[in-house]
């Protein structure tokens, strides 16, 4: 039985339609797969001797943090990683017993990439340590011991499938804690180490964890077990539908429709929720270049690529896979009573206004100074007028289907790699840098960010030409796209 | 109104579609019939310009599909699911629909008042979105959807599969009612050939890509086509 599930998984593997596509792109996968592989390993390595470096005694100190790295670990589980449900209903009918499809369901996510890629970084961690001289019993004993924990996770991970308010709790319950111990108000590790810290120095203690995953484990298996039912466990919830009234965008004419769709197509679906954080997040992207915090971002040139990240989170995250959005109902889009041109129009701005916001919200930059936020203002100019243009531009040649309902792939769409998107990059990002470059070593900063404000306000004067260009595009490309969002993952 | 002119499609060497010439004027009713792969969906795509010919053209209206645009705004089709917008409720879809094509909330709800039965309070004020209603509901939705706005040409691809007994009986008088008025060509593709010979006036059938029959639809049709459907040898190879 154990051959059928492993030859079913096999195929699933290499028949999938992300793996199926050109070379390129399988030498990208394995490249992001190594990056983090070796990012880890790095970690591990670094950790010890950083920190012996830094005058702290490193399986202790380790030791202590290690809280926050199980607790992350979790979130990080619960975002990105997701019961295998699908797979499962067409077993159902076959003569499978139903013990052992949960047994491969649950077996399959132990195998998952969340819970390997920790390997990577307790394994080198701990060979250093015998390395070091650490007695060889205890270091074996706490390694399985972190191991055991990282799939306590993966099993609470597993319960936890529509619970965003706990893991939001979770969130802020870490950044309060991690504050509260920034500021020496309270500090929760002198709890929590000895725990960790036990497990290297009291042998049998390696066994409450393990005990704890085996124990989850089972706790799961009868969870599933119970609920192999396509209305129980397998269903997929329905969302209770809200609607709104978006009346005050008429003003905008015709594009209005398109544009109140848009906005409800980002707050109903869970893909383009992700996406709307993510440019959150790229707001305080900033942080890393303008703070110094990092030697080698610290440079005028690097603050013009922080000022287009920080202004263009949205740009880059939505605009980007303009009009993947719309891949489900693709036909029905060429069909009505459609100008591209509206259709397009509304897409932009979208991520006009967007971008906007993210530029005005960028005045905390002023805290460091008016070139940083000068930076900021420039990028969100620079990204208004040109690369609003541009990512319109590249959408289509990336012509990934996009499911809205799932979250899967929302951090980097492997599939969006390709020549012609590659080289569509070149002007959203090295362009203005070098814009900068050329105003910086003639005539002074100001002028390199009045030469790429410049530049943004130029891409506006051609907006209707470039409408144009991008239509034409569109066109040739339609038949193509079509086929494309056909198929499905 | 519809004019096909050595229309053909090939897939890597293989011609899935191939129709020589074919004319449906205004008013028609036009039914189409063929078995799996006989080239229905082929051909309505075609006619919707969400698929390019190998050769020859579909004519709309004044112009051809694949050169202007204009065909756009008096036909109104519902082919599969990826006509519909699954994150919308269904009066929000049918509104987005409305103005598209120049109608205002008004119009529409005055529309959607002609159907009540059809819906069987299942579609309007559930709160549901699109992707979560049934299959039969889902294609409920696609095709009232394609009356908004008064089109001059209606496409459905299988419009009875998928519905209950019902609403089938219920869809039968609402293509009939529009097959009467001469202002609209309906073109319906269906597997039932009961259904198709009660709404069509006229039956196309395809085999294997190409159009093998051409009926005026008569008393004898319906045991025509069952003659033609139940034989032993295909006609054409």
């Amino acid at each position: 039985m154990i051959k059928h599930f492993i030859n079913l998984e096999w195929k699933s593997f290499f028949r999938s339609a992300a793996f199926q596509t050109n070379l390129v792109l399988k030498i990208f996968m394995a490249l992001g797969a190594l990056y983090f592989i070796g990012l880890f390993t790095l970690a591990g390595v670094g950790a010890y001797f950083g920190l012996e470096e830094a005058g702290y005694e490193p399986l202790q100190t380790l030791n202590k943090f290690m809280i926050y790295y199980v607790l992350f670990d979790l979130i990080i589980k619960y975002m990105l990683q997701k019961m295998p449900v699908v797979n499962i209903k067409p077993l159902l009918l076959l003569p499978f017993n139903k013990a052992k499809i949960v047994d491969f369901a649950l077996g399959k996510t132990m195998l998952s990439f969340f819970n390997i890629v920790h390997a990577f970084f307790f394994i080198p961690f701990s060979v250093v340590l015998l390395a070091q001289g650490y007695d060889a019993l205890h270091v074996i004993t706490w390694h399985l011991g972190m191991m055991a924990l990282i799939y306590v996770n993966n099993f609470i991970n597993v319960f936890l499938n529509d619970a965003m308010a706990l893991v939001v709790g979770l969130g802020s319950v870490i950044l309060g804690l991690g504050a509260l111990q920034y500021y020496g108000i309270f500090d929760i590790t002198p709890y929590v180490a000895p725990f960790f810290q036990g497990l290297y120095d009291t042998l049998w203690m390696f066994a409450i964890p393990v005990i704890a995953a085996i124990a989850l484990y089972k706790v799961a298996h009868g969870y599933f077990l119970k609920r192999l039912y396509l209305d129980a466990g397998l269903a997929v919830k329905a969302q209770k539908a809200s609607t709104e009234n978006l009346d005050w965008l008429d003003r905008f004419g015709k594009t209005a429709t398109f544009l109140k769709n848009d906005i409800k197509l980002i707050k109903r679906n869970k893909r383009s929720k992700t996406t709307v954080i993510m440019s959150v997040v790229f707001l305080f992207y900033g942080l890393l270049f303008f703070t110094g915090g990092i030697e080698s971002y610290d440079n005028p040139f690097m603050k013009i690529f922080a000022g287009i990240f920080v202004s263009g989170g949205f740009l880059f995250s939505f605009g980007q896979f303009v009009p993947s959005w719309d891949s489900a109902y693709y036909p029905l889009m060429m069909t009505q009573n459609i100008r591209y041109q509206e259709y397009l129009k509304s897409k932009w701005m979208l991520v006009v206004l967007a971008t906007a916001v993210s530029t005005i919200l960028g005045l905390g930059y002023l805290y460091f100074g008016w070139e940083a936020y000068a930076a900021v203002l420039v990028g969100g100019i620079y990204n208004m007028g040109v690369n609003g243009h541009v990512v319109l531009l590249g959408g289509a040649y990336i012509k990934t289907p996009i499911d809205l309902t799932s979250n899967k792939k929302a951090f980097g769409d492997s599939s969006a790699f390709n020549v012609k998107t590659l080289l569509i990059t070149i002007p959203k990002l090295l362009l203005p840098i070098a814009l900068y470059a050329i105003g910086h070593f003639t005539l002074g900063p100001v002028f390199g960010y009045a030469l790429v404000a410049l530049a943004g306000v130029a891409g506006f004067a051609f907006r209707d030409f470039m409408f144009k260009k991008i239509e034409s595009v569109y066109k040739a490309e339609k038949y193509k796209t079509i086929a494309a969002y056909k198929q499905k993952n | 109104m519809i004019h096909i002119h050595n229309l053909s499609k090939t897939y890597s060497g293989v011609t899935v579609l191939n129709i020589e010439e074919l004319h449906i004027p205004k008013g028609e009713s036009f039914g189409l019939v063929g078995n799996n792969g006989a080239g229905k969906t082929t051909l309505f795509s075609a006619l919707l310009d969400l698929i390019q010919p190998t050769t020859g053209y579909i004519q709309n209206g004044e112009s051809k599909v694949n050169e202007s645009e204009a065909w756009k705004s008096h036909t109104a089709s519902f082919i599969d699911e990826s006509f519909l917008i699954g994150y919308l409720t269904a009066e929000e879809y049918f509104y987005f629909i409305g103005e598209l094509r120049g109608q205002n909330k008004a119009d529409v709800d005055a529309l959607l008042a002609g159907f009540t039965d059809f819906f069987n309070d299942e579609i309007l004020g559930k709160r549901k979105y699109l992707r979560d209603l049934s299959k039969g509901n889902q294609k409920k939705v696609g095709i009232v959807a394609t009356l908004i706005g008064n089109p001059d040409v209606i496409i459905l691809d299988e419009p009875f599969a998928n519905l209950d007994p019902t609403t089938q009986i219920r869809l039968k008088g609402i293509i009939k009612k529009l097959a009467t008025d001469r202002d609209i060509t309906v073109l319906v593709s269906s597997h039932d050939l009961i259904h198709v010979t009660e709404v069509c006036e006229r039956i196309v059938v395809l085999e294997k890509g190409k159009l093998v029959k051409d009926i005026k639809t008569s008393e004898a049709t319906l045991k025509e086509l069952e003659a033609y459907f139940s034989k032993e040898e295909p006609l054409v190879e």
